[in-house]
């Protein structure tokens, strides 16, 4: 008997490995120092630097490596950056933070890294098996990091709400893959899925539907559609602001990233099925994410909500399913993650020590005592609503376009009303930080260089993206060529 | 020295007067701040005007130009241009725009010198004129949403400029959530648009749209979403209800955005679209009426205000509708013409009305005014003048346009638009003058503490007042009618527009005649209010007596904000608490409360696990697994 090792280049998986063997040399340096190691977050975040360069050499590749389980190409190295990006954004936020609560420790670090990894092996996996493996490994980083306020009580019960409701969308997922393999005729490689239900489908097709829903089912709840989101508003309320932030951009952008390559690649053939099964779901989560958000007052309720909203405006992208919807996907998802972190960055600014304010009210007067910081606010809120020319109009745009080009007139008649009534309750915080005198002296301020660092720089970044979005334009539509759409 | 391929930076003047008086502005003396925004939007219209001059001499084949600045979005077959179109109306629009705002941003300057927030406002007037110079500039839909999104952002927040007044920031909030509205017409319009021609530029838009046969549905229902988004933008009937409440606002922000630019937008936009609106005689059928019905309507809520901005806001909205009703008709080109005159007429009445109630401390009700005319002699001059213009007096401006849109409401139209416009030309030169009266003429009724301090406004406010006035009477020269060669503004303006298939001319005397008729309307309106408001004071209040309910219905304009509120406001406030206590909140509020202390945590947690939450949640995804999979097998 002759064994064949396969070959296969470890550059492939470049930015795993160098993530995840950093999350481990941190957890031992922490281990091996008596002192708490004070450069933990930045090299964390070189790592994320490195990690970055890595993917931009797999940029321009084309294939799969690892025998067929790993993606290497274009559309996963985006996906790489993007995520890396709100890696990278999120440890800027983070450490003052937890210091506030006396919680700057390694494991916080290694665990978003863990995370990230997890998220790069979602998006690149190219086998159902490797994509929940890649689920698996975040989620439970991000269980962790949800609950990482040990001693406060929303932090814990955040944690172990979005265990428990992650666990039983986790199991509702396997059972989707499960059944998927059985109807397929025993392959779970995503290239090979079309070809065999194609054949397939005529004696398993409740199987494959089945299968189907379920996993629409699994990666809804990660995503936050509805009715899979009610985890969303707890456990982004409970959960510390910094991760908040993270679970609202990466694990999203993770998230529908994995899940656009799944529904292209996978089942093409029963775009008849999906596509309006999706149109349902974004049309509701679009609008219960809005309307609801109206009535909250608690900040990062409300982002939670609109969270869920902007989960939807993906689907619509998701129902399109042409070139450009893959496109505007793309930059939707690095438009969320600069505009998202961005807004959480104020929040942690406004918020002050240990999230003593984060009702609504709390931004009355802003704009009067902090003009650049209720100016940046104002732009993350514009951007959020898609006003222009901010990148989240020009997202909006793309997808929504695309959606007409795909002939979906009427969702995008009320995806557009959604996006209208949704700036109402973006724009209540700009009028609430520059029309309303302060109701309270909170306090000063503490603007520590990082967080300042990122607001501004996502706030820049919120704009520039917006009026120059050709750039990763052209990189996004060269890197979706993959898909047969 | 070229200076069309700069422009531009007609619209990045202000942007810069924008960042610096938004960063810096609290930090720099008044006079700088003032001085900086002011020169801004000079700079403006400077270029402006070389742009425009350097157009004229330009050979009628390289007209009109564009200007593209760098591709914003592009994807295969989906390409739009950072752009500017110069052509003739882009021109006048620009022209007017940047002349106007510089008047007023002068005025302001001297009327705004005590407000604390003289750097902001500066910051919000600038970014303001910046995007309406986009709105109009635009080579395509998309920025000309751009455009039409800023200037509603920047009108709510000056129309909330004052948020300490509750009134100012409620009246801000509606006037958001009305444009809110119109908006969504205007953004479903271009993706039809978008939808049908795959592109959105107007020149290529337009010229495939010719391809169309007269009276296509698509085309229809195009032109039909876009004037739903001038209906809001241009406070038309049924989304006129926000501009008289946006009279919170400071006066220079009432006389620059809610009378002379930001509202004309919608009659901009269907004039820059008349190649469409040309294909489907539904949708002009329809500008017209609402156009027309709006001009009387209003007009006639003007004749019961007492609140001098507020008198002026609705005679905005009826002057829109006249716009609307020239569009309707086909004659974009005097919808246009009215829209400039207008411009200039309408920002002198609100910013005469700013300088008076600056000699009168504050006040707006005309009941307490009276016989100021020697007390403050430029403002009484010049508010006279606009007035005799928007009467429609000849040989002021407002004649020439305002005749026009009658003359082609009846030859393109019908006797009853020309009718009803007439009607309303006369009730306007009726609560125009009576307005005059009540301010300049008669007994003063000023209390005795403010009578002293009654005083002539400083220069800053008054150049620009003569300059305007100035404007309001040889503007309409421009286009003198009959004497053949002499109009002018029509030669220049038609290549942009596009002709009605039928065009229609009346013998000179029938024109002569139709000046003369609409000459004879807006005296007897003048009569009447001088008999009412100067001879017998005592014939109005005779009026209300003996017809009760018609003075009670028009005094509160018709109750329509409180139809609107039965009908639509509270059903919907209703509706999203429905929605959110019982479908979403009875299962989440109150879960996050964590407020049983750390001791008590892990047993709070158990109850809970055991209890509540966190199944209902899961029984949520049950219930959604039964769904998605009921529908894909079923």
């Amino acid at each position: 008997m002759s064994l064949t090792i396969p070959t296969f280049s470890l550059a492939s998986i470049g930015p795993w490995l160098t993530l995840s063997v950093a999350a481990i040399a941190i957890l031992v340096w922490d281990a091996l120092s008596k002192e708490r190691p004070a450069a933990v977050p930045a090299v964390s975040l070189a790592a994320l630097v490195i990690a970055a360069v890595q993917s931009l050499t797999l940029l321009g590749k084309k294939g799969t490596d690892f025998a067929g389980m790993v993606y290497v190409d274009g559309f996963t190295a985006l996906a790489y950056l993007i995520l890396i990006l709100g890696a990278a954004l999120t440890i800027f936020l983070s450490w003052r933070y937890l210091e506030e609560y006396g919680k700057n420790l390694s494991e916080y670090y290694a665990l978003l890294l863990f995370a990230t990894t997890g998220m790069m092996i979602m998006v690149a996996g190219a086998h159902l098996i490797m994509i929940f493996l890649g689920l698996e490994v975040m989620s439970i980083a991000v269980y962790v990091l949800a609950g990482f306020l040990r001693e406060d009580l929303k932090s814990n019960e955040a944690a172990m709400k979005y265990l428990v409701l992650g666990a039983f969308s986790s199991a509702i997922l396997l059972f989707g893959m499960a059944l998927i393999y059985g109807a397929a005729g025993g392959t779970l490689y995503l290239n090979e899925l079309a070809k065999k239900l194609a054949v397939t489908k005529a004696v398993t097709q409740p199987l494959i539907l089945l299968g189907l829903g379920l996993i629409v089912v699994g990666f809804g709840f990660k995503v936050a559609a509805v009715p899979f989101h009610m985890w969303t508003p707890d456990v982004y309320e409970g959960a510390p602001t910094s991760v908040t932030a993270y679970m609202a951009v990466a694990v999203k952008a993770a998230a529908v990233a994995t899940f656009l390559r799944v529904l292209y690649v996978s089942f093409p053939g029963f775009a008849a099925d999906w596509t309006w099964l999706l149109w349902g779901l974004a049309v509701a989560t679009m609008t219960l994410g809005n309307v609801v958000a109206i009535a909250q007052t608690n900040i990062k309720r409300m982002l939670a909500y609109s969270s869920i909203a902007h989960a939807g405006y993906l689907l619509v992208g998701l129902v399109a399913a042409n070139q450009l919807a893959a496109v505007g996907i793309l930059y939707y998802l690095l438009a969320y993650t600069l505009m998202n972190i961005g807004a959480f960055a104020a929040i942690l600014l406004v918020s002050r020590q240990q999230d003593r304010y984060l009702n609504i009210y709390d931004y009355c007067g802003l704009g009067r005592q902090h003009p650049g910081l209720a100016a940046a606010m104002s732009v993350f809120m514009f951007a959020l609503a898609g006003m222009p020319p901010t990148a989240g109009f020009v997202g909006k745009l793309y997808i929504f376009a695309a959606a007409v080009q795909a002939g979906y007139i009427w969702l995008v008649i009320l995806a557009v009303m959604n996006s209208l009534v949704s700036v109402y309750y973006y724009l209540r915080i700009t009028v609430l930080m520059y029309m309303r005198p302060a109701e309270a002296d909170l306090g000063p301020v503490s603007f520590t260089p990082a967080v300042t660092a990122t607001l501004a720089a996502t706030a820049l970044a919120v704009v520039l993206v917006g009026i120059f979005p050709g750039w990763f334009y052209d990189l996004a539509a060269a890197s979706v060529k993959i898909f047969s759409l | 020295m070229h200076f069309i391929p700069y422009v531009w930076l007609i619209p990045v003047f202000p942007l810069i007067g924008f960042v610096i008086n938004g960063l810096l502005g609290k930090s720099l003396s008044k006079g700088k701040v003032g001085t900086i925004g002011t020169v801004a939007v000079g700079l403006s219209f400077a270029l402006t005007v070389a742009v425009f001059l350097e157009y004229l001499r330009l050979p009628a084949a390289a007209k009109p130009v564009e200007v593209v600045v760098y591709n914003w979005l592009a994807s295969g077959s989906f390409s739009v241009n950072v752009a500017f179109l110069v052509d003739p109306l882009s021109l006048v629009m620009l022209l007017v725009v940047s002349g106007v705002s510089t008047l007023i941003h002068l005025y302001s300057t001297g009327y705004m010198h005590d407000d604390p927030g003289f750097p902001r406002f500066f910051a919000y007037l600038n970014l303001f004129v910046c995007f309406m110079l986009i709105l109009v500039g635009a080579n395509n839909f998309l920025m000309m949403f751009v455009g039409w999104e800023g200037v509603g952002l920047c009108s709510y927040l000056l129309i909330g400029y004052w948020y300490e007044k509750k009134s100012a920031s409620d009246a801000g909030k509606k006037a958001f959530v009305v444009n809110r509205v119109g908006d969504y017409g205007f953004l479903l319009g271009m993706f039809v648009i978008f939808w049908t021609f795959g592109t959105l530029n107007f020149r290529e838009v337009f010229s495939l749209a010719a391809q169309y046969p007269v009276g296509s549905g698509i085309i229809t229902a195009a032109t039909l979403l876009l004037f739903v988004g001038a209906t809001g933008k241009s406070a038309q009937i049924p989304l006129y209800t926000w501009l008289p409440d946006a009279m919170e606002g400071p006066t220079p922000v009432s006389a620059l955005i809610h009378a002379a630019t930001m509202v004309t937008a919608g009659v901009y936009m269907v004039a820059r679209c008349s190649a469409l609106y040309v294909l489907a005689p539904t949708s002009l059928a329809v500008v017209a009426v609402i156009g027309c019905a709006t001009a009387i309507f209003a007009a006639s809520m003007g004749t019961c205000q007492f609140d001098i901005k507020r008198i002026l806001a609705y005679s905005t909205v009826s002057q829109l509708g006249y716009m609307f009703l020239a569009c309707g008709v086909g004659a974009f080109v005097s919808g246009i013409f009215h829209l400039m005159t207008h411009a200039f007429f309408k920002a002198l009445l609100f910013l005469g009305a700013g300088s008076i109630s600056h000699a009168l401390a504050g006040e707006l009700d005309i009941r307490l005014m009276g016989n100021l005319r020697h007390k403050i002699p430029i403002t009484y001059k010049t508010f006279l003048i606009a007035t005799l213009a928007i009467a429609g007096i000849f040989p002021f401006a407002g004649f020439f346009s305002k005749d026009e849109i009658l003359m082609y409401a009846l030859i393109n139209g019908n006797v009853w638009l020309w009718l009803t416009a007439t009607v309303a030309a006369c009730i306007t030169a009726f609560y125009m003058f009576r307005a005059v009266y009540m301010v300049f003429f008669g007994e003063s009724r000023v209390p005795h503490h403010v009578e002293h301090h009654i005083h002539e406004s400083p220069p800053s406010m008054t150049i620009p007042l003569m300059a305007l006035a100035f404007l309001s009477v040889v503007g309409g020269w421009i286009n003198f009618p009959i004497i053949p060669g002499a109009q002018k503004f029509h030669d220049f303006l038609s290549p942009a527009i596009a002709p009605l298939g039928h065009e229609a001319h009346l013998a000179i005397s029938a024109e002569l005649g139709l000046m003369a008729f609409s000459m004879a309307v807006a005296a007897v309106g003048i009569y009447i209010a001088y008999k009412f408001y100067l001879v017998s004071p005592e014939i109005p209040g005779w009026l209300a007596e003996k017809f009760p309910v018609i003075y009670d219905v028009v005094y509160h304009k018709y109750y329509v904000d409180e139809i609107y509120d039965y009908l639509i406001v509270e059903p919907i406030k209703v509706g999203s608490t429905l929605l959110w206590t019982e479908v979403d909140d009875k299962v989440v509020d109150g879960t996050v409360n964590g407020s049983a202390g750390v001791v008590a945590w892990l047993s709070e947690h158990l109850r809970r696990l055991e209890t509540g939450f966190v199944q209902n949640y899961a029984m949520a995804i049950v219930l959604g697994v039964t769904l998605v999979v009921g529908y894909l097998l079923g």
